[in-house]
Formats: C-alpha cells, sequence, structure tokens
C-alpha cells in the first residue's frame, strides 16, 4: 500500500470490473459502450456482480440500517424547482450512488445533506430529512455540528493553502484537544485510511497545493475523514481525476464504508456499479428509481431508468 | 491582392501610431525621472539623512521630515488597513448578497477618487479647529482617511477571488464562518491583502494636500503627536517654491526620496502578487 502504490492498483483496475474501457476511459466512453449493443448489456453486467451478489443479497432486505431518510424533500434556487418531492433512504455502512444526466438535481440532494446550501440566501429546502431520526432541516439545527457530522467531499479538489499536515490538523484542533503526538497519530491515521500516507508521509510540511490532482483529492477525503464524520458525502469526487487516481479513490471508498455511511454523487455509470450497494436514478429533479445497485444496472424497473442506463439518453 | 496591401498599410499606419503614443506618453515620464534622478543625486550625502531642514541660506538635512513623514504614514496605515480590511471582509463575506454592500461599494468608490485637498478640509474642520492647532495626529487621521477607501476595495476584490469552492470546502468540515474567513480566506488572499496595503502606503507616502491643512509643518525635529509635524511633502511643497537654491536642492532630493520608496513599494507589492498564482 505504501511504497509501490501504482503497481497494486493498475492491476486493480481489470479486476474491479472486467468492462476492458474502464481504465482508458472513464466518462463517456462507458455509455456508447454499453449503449451501442443493446443485446451486448447483459454481457457487459457481469462487472457490477462478481464483487456485488454477496452485498445485494445483504441489501435487498435484511441488515439495512437506515441513518438517512429523505422524506418530501422539494428544493429551490431562487424560483424553480430543482428537486421534486424527493424521497430516499441511505442506509448505514452501505454507498448509495446518485445517477442521472447533468441538471437531474443529484448533487443538490447532496448538498441539502449537510445544509451546504445555506450558504446562499436565495437557495432552501422543504421537507424532511432525517439523520439518526432527527430532521436537520429544522431551523434551529447547529450547521456546525451537523457538517462536522456529515462530511463532503467535492468534485474539484481543494486543498487550504496550508502545508499537508495543517490542511487535516486545523478542522481537528477545533473540535478535540489532542496533544501533539495524538494530533500526528490522528493526521497519519487519517491519511492511512485515505490511502496516501506512502505518498506525504516524508513531506508533511509541504504545501497541500504541491500534490497531484489524485493526491489532493485523497488529501481532501482524509481530512473529511479526520473528523470522523457519520456520513461521507461525495459529490463526483473522481470527475477531474485521471483512472489511476479514480481507482486509488475507489478503493478508499472501498475501505471507508465499513466504519462510514457513503453517499456519492457520479456520472460515471460503471463506478457507480463497482462501489455502490445502492443506487438511485434521478431525472428532472425525480426520484426515478432507487434500488439494490445490481437490480437498477440489470433489471430496472423503469423504462427511463433502463434507457439512461443503456447510454440512450443522458 | 489590392485589398491586402492596402490592409497591410492601414496596419502599419495604426502601428506607428500606437508606438508614437507609447514613446510620448514614456518619454515625458522618462525626462521627469532623468530629472528627478540627476537633480535629487546632485547633493544626496548623509547630512540628508542626519540633519534638519535648514534656515533660507544654511545647509541642512531632511531628518525631521523623513521622521514626519514615516510616522505620519505608519500611524495613518495603522489606523486605516484594520478598518479598511473589516470593512472588505463584511461586503466580501458576510454582506455579499446584501443591499448595504451595495452602498458602501458605490461610497467607497467615490471616496476612493475624492480629492485628496478635500479630506485635508475636512480633518481640518473636524480635528484641527476642534482642538485649536495643527496636530501629526491630525495629519494621521487625513491619510487613514485616504488608506480605507483603497484598503477597502483590494480586501473586497481579493476576497472575492478567493474560489467559493474552498469556503464551501472548510464549511463542510463543520469550521465556523469566522475561522473559515481568517483561516482559510485570508490565508488564500493574503497576498493580495498585503499587496493593497502596499499600494495604500505608497498612495499617502506622497500626499501633500490632506497634511498642509492638518499637519503642517515643523523646522524641527519632533515626535509629539500633539504638535505640528514636518513631513517630506510638505517640506518640498514650501522648499521648492522658496527662492533659495538650497531649499530648492533639498526638495529635489526630498522628491527623490519619496520617488524610490514608492518605486520599492511598487515593486514588492508587484513581487507578490505574481507569486499569488504560484502558489
Amino acid at each position: 500500500m505504501t511504497g509501490i502504490n501504482n503497481v497494486p492498483n493498475l492491476n486493480e483496475i481489470p479486476n474491479r470490473g472486467p468492462v476492458p474501457n474502464l481504465g482508458g476511459a472513464p466518462n463517456r466512453d462507458d455509455v456508447p459502450n454499453l449503449g451501442g449493443a443493446p443485446e451486448e448489456t447483459p454481457s457487459a453486467e457481469p462487472s457490477p456482480q462478481p464483487e456485488s451478489p454477496p452485498k445485494v443479497s445483504m441489501g435487498t432486505d435484511l441488515n439495512l440500517e437506515e441513518k438517512v431518510r429523505v422524506r418530501n424533500l422539494n428544493f429551490y434556487y431562487g424560483d424553480s424547482l430543482a428537486l421534486k418531492n424527493v424521497s430516499v433512504p441511505i442506509y448505514a455502512n452501505k454507498v448509495t450512488a446518485f445517477i442521472g444526466p447533468s441538471g437531474c438535481g443529484k448533487s443538490t440532494l447532496l448538498r441539502v445533506l449537510n445544509r451546504m446550501y445555506d450558504l446562499y440566501p436565495k437557495q432552501r429546502a422543504e421537507g424532511e430529512v432525517l439523520l439518526d431520526g432527527v430532521n436537520i432541516l429544522r431551523r434551529e439545527q447547529d450547521l456546525n455540528l451537523l457538517r462536522a457530522r456529515v462530511g463532503m467531499v467535492f468534485q474539484k479538489p481543494t486543498p487550504f493553502p496550508m502545508s499537508i499536515h495543517d490542511n487535516i490538523a486545523f478542522g481537528l484542533k477545533l473540535y478535540e484537544k489532542l496533544s501533539r503526538q495524538e494530533l500526528a497519530d490522528r493526521v497519519e491515521a487519517a491519511l492511512v485510511r485515505a490511502a496516501l500516507w506512502g505518498e506525504v508521509k516524508d513531506k508533511l510540511s509541504a504545501s497541500g497545493l504541491s500534490l497531484s490532482g489524485g493526491q489532493q483529492q485523497r488529501l481532501c477525503i482524509a481530512r473529511t475523514v479526520a473528523l470522523q464524520p457519520e456520513v461521507i458525502l461525495l459529490d463526483e469526487p473522481c470527475s477531474a481525476l485521471d483512472p489511476i487516481s479514480t481507482a486509488k479513490i475507489e478503493e478508499t471508498i472501498d475501505e471507508l464504508k465499513a466504519n462510514y455511511t457513503i453517499a456519492i454523487v457520479t456520472h460515471n455509470m460503471q463506478q457507480a456499479a463497482r462501489v455502490s450497494e445502492l443506487t438511485a436514478f434521478m431525472y428532472l429533479g425525480e426520484l426515478i428509481e432507487f434500488g439494490p445497485t445490481a437490480q437498477i444496472f440489470t433489471a430496472p424497473e423503469n423504462k427511463q431508468t433502463q434507457n439512461y442506463i443503456t447510454g440512450r439518453f443522458g | 491582392m489590392a485589398i491586402y496591401d492596402a490592409r497591410r498599410r492601414r496596419s502599419k499606419f495604426f502601428l506607428g501610431l500606437c508606438y508614437a503614443c507609447v514613446f510620448i506618453g514614456l518619454g515625458w515620464l522618462a525626462v521627469i525621472l532623468g530629472t528627478l534622478l540627476f537633480e535629487g543625486f546632485r547633493k544626496i550625502s548623509l547630512a540628508v539623512f542626519t540633519q534638519m531642514t535648514p534656515p533660507p541660506g544654511a545647509d541642512g538635512g531632511l531628518l525631521n521630515a523623513i521622521t514626519g513623514s514615516v510616522i505620519m504614514t505608519a500611524l495613518g496605515v495603522a489606523i486605516g488597513t484594520p478598518l479598511g480590511m473589516l470593512a472588505g471582509t463584511y461586503m466580501a463575506e458576510y454582506g455579499r448578497h446584501s443591499k448595504l454592500t451595495v452602498i458602501v461599494r458605490f461610497i467607497n468608490d467615490i471616496l476612493l477618487s475624492a480629492p485628496s485637498i478635500v479630506i485635508g478640509l475636512f480633518i481640518y474642520e473636524v480635528m484641527v479647529v476642534r482642538m485649536g492647532h495643527f496636530s501629526a495626529l491630525a495629519g494621521a487621521v487625513s491619510l487613514a482617511v485616504i488608506v480605507v477607501p483603497v484598503v477597502v476595495r483590494t480586501t473586497e476584490d481579493m476576497l472575492l477571488l478567493v474560489p467559493d469552492s474552498l469556503r464551501e470546502a472548510a464549511s463542510a468540515l463543520g469550521l465556523p464562518r469566522s475561522i473559515v474567513i481568517h483561516k482559510v480566506a485570508y490565508r488564500a488572499a493574503r497576498a493580495g491583502l498585503v499587496t493593497g496595503v502596499l499600494l495604500a502606503v505608497a498612495r499617502i507616502s506622497g500626499e501633500t494636500a490632506p497634511l498642509l491643512f492638518t499637519a503642517l509643518n515643523n523646522q524641527f525635529f519632533s515626535t509629539n503627536l500633539n504638535a505640528p509635524m514636518s513631513s517630506l511633502p510638505a517640506v518640498i511643497f514650501q522648499f521648492a517654491l522658496s527662492p533659495y537654491t538650497e531649499w530648492q536642492q533639498l526638495a529635489w532630493t526630498g522628491a527623490l526620496l519619496i520617488t524610490l520608496a514608492v518605486l520599492a513599494l511598487s515593486i514588492t507589492a508587484r513581487v507578490l502578487q505574481s507569486q499569488r498564482p504560484a502558489k
């Protein structure tokens, strides 16, 4: 994991999904591959299946503990309605993927879950979002505490203009009184979790901005993980990254779900299939279909879902 | 082909005009700077920095004027910078969507281009008349009034340049607004903020009009803020208009000192600003 990071990961890409063009072309090329020959869809589907079956069997009914419940959520940007009566559960220690064409509201939904939209005066949400049964949309909700519990990683890596160590320690110091040693341990643990420790352990005092894009994104994940949130929201975390970095981040997500509840927005359906147990398909601000990932990708009940999955639109 | 040739001729003509304009514009600057350098360096010596401004006909230096300029500029910046920074921070961070910000920005822009003599007169009325005498403090306050709009403007501009994604990222960690601003936004905009202050210093170090109405001048060395204080611009003003060659010479030297100081500040500001994207 530490020294020779690239090599195992390169090998891992084919392992994770047999679809051949995964590594080379992360985003768009996947779609024609699936959609160009519809009868091939079944042969492309094994990609989620080999690693999915055990999880899906858990995923269908058993063992699902609801961490977040979105109920009748409407969201407005000024006067325009961006989410229409969305209801969806997010289960503890599972990865839930939100897919759908651009502008369908999946990022908006994510930004409601930690009330990121509150930074902007013209945006508002109606309905309920229950986190462990408590409605976080209620007015008296403390936003800082909420965001410490519900962490978020953004599309573009956003390291703070400070050292790698401080990028992580900075948020920690605000919430916990830690000795220097404890702080160092927590920083290390977070970097290990985000699969970045090996690459940066000798240059913790270097600027976070000196890292590569993929490393910066993992630094952002480490920063979020360090605060030990309960839920981690990932808003297209790999869209600005190359396939190798993407593979590393997916690996990280895989390890994180043991301890955290994860919701990920992605444009890359292969990625949704690879990393998630549950998938929600959204279209034009509505939640069209939600279910176990394997089911959504192999036997979607809704025609629109099927069209999107097979690349007929979006 | 004829059309193409005509276009080429036109292009050459207008390019020639452009060069001519550049030459005329920069030419005057070169003449001014050349004269200043020549006249200023002619009599520069250690005495300039160690002796007081002389009476007519005697030799002397500019020590009291230099000291006075440094004191009043420093005090003006010390008063004006926090005010400007806080106002700019409010406009860029807390009040970004509020109407107050629009109004403040508009008024600030007016203040930014207000003639400094008006500011001098204002402080004369408000402070000098009430106190009953000219004072260095009044001079410093009038300089501060000039500093504020400059710093407000650069602070707001520089903070607005900090991408929102950085603020969102910090907020997403559950950091309160104040920490997001002073630990992340300020840090990301640091070079720009320092540049703004340096430019404000450069701006006020050559101001004459507001000081003539407030700090006046002082022939002697003084660090008393409650008394009139000498300053380089005021001394230059007085000496350059005098008929005495010694005084005129000192005015040249003083002008050179101010120019070099402002040049140094501008270069520092440029260097700081150019480092920003690379960081």
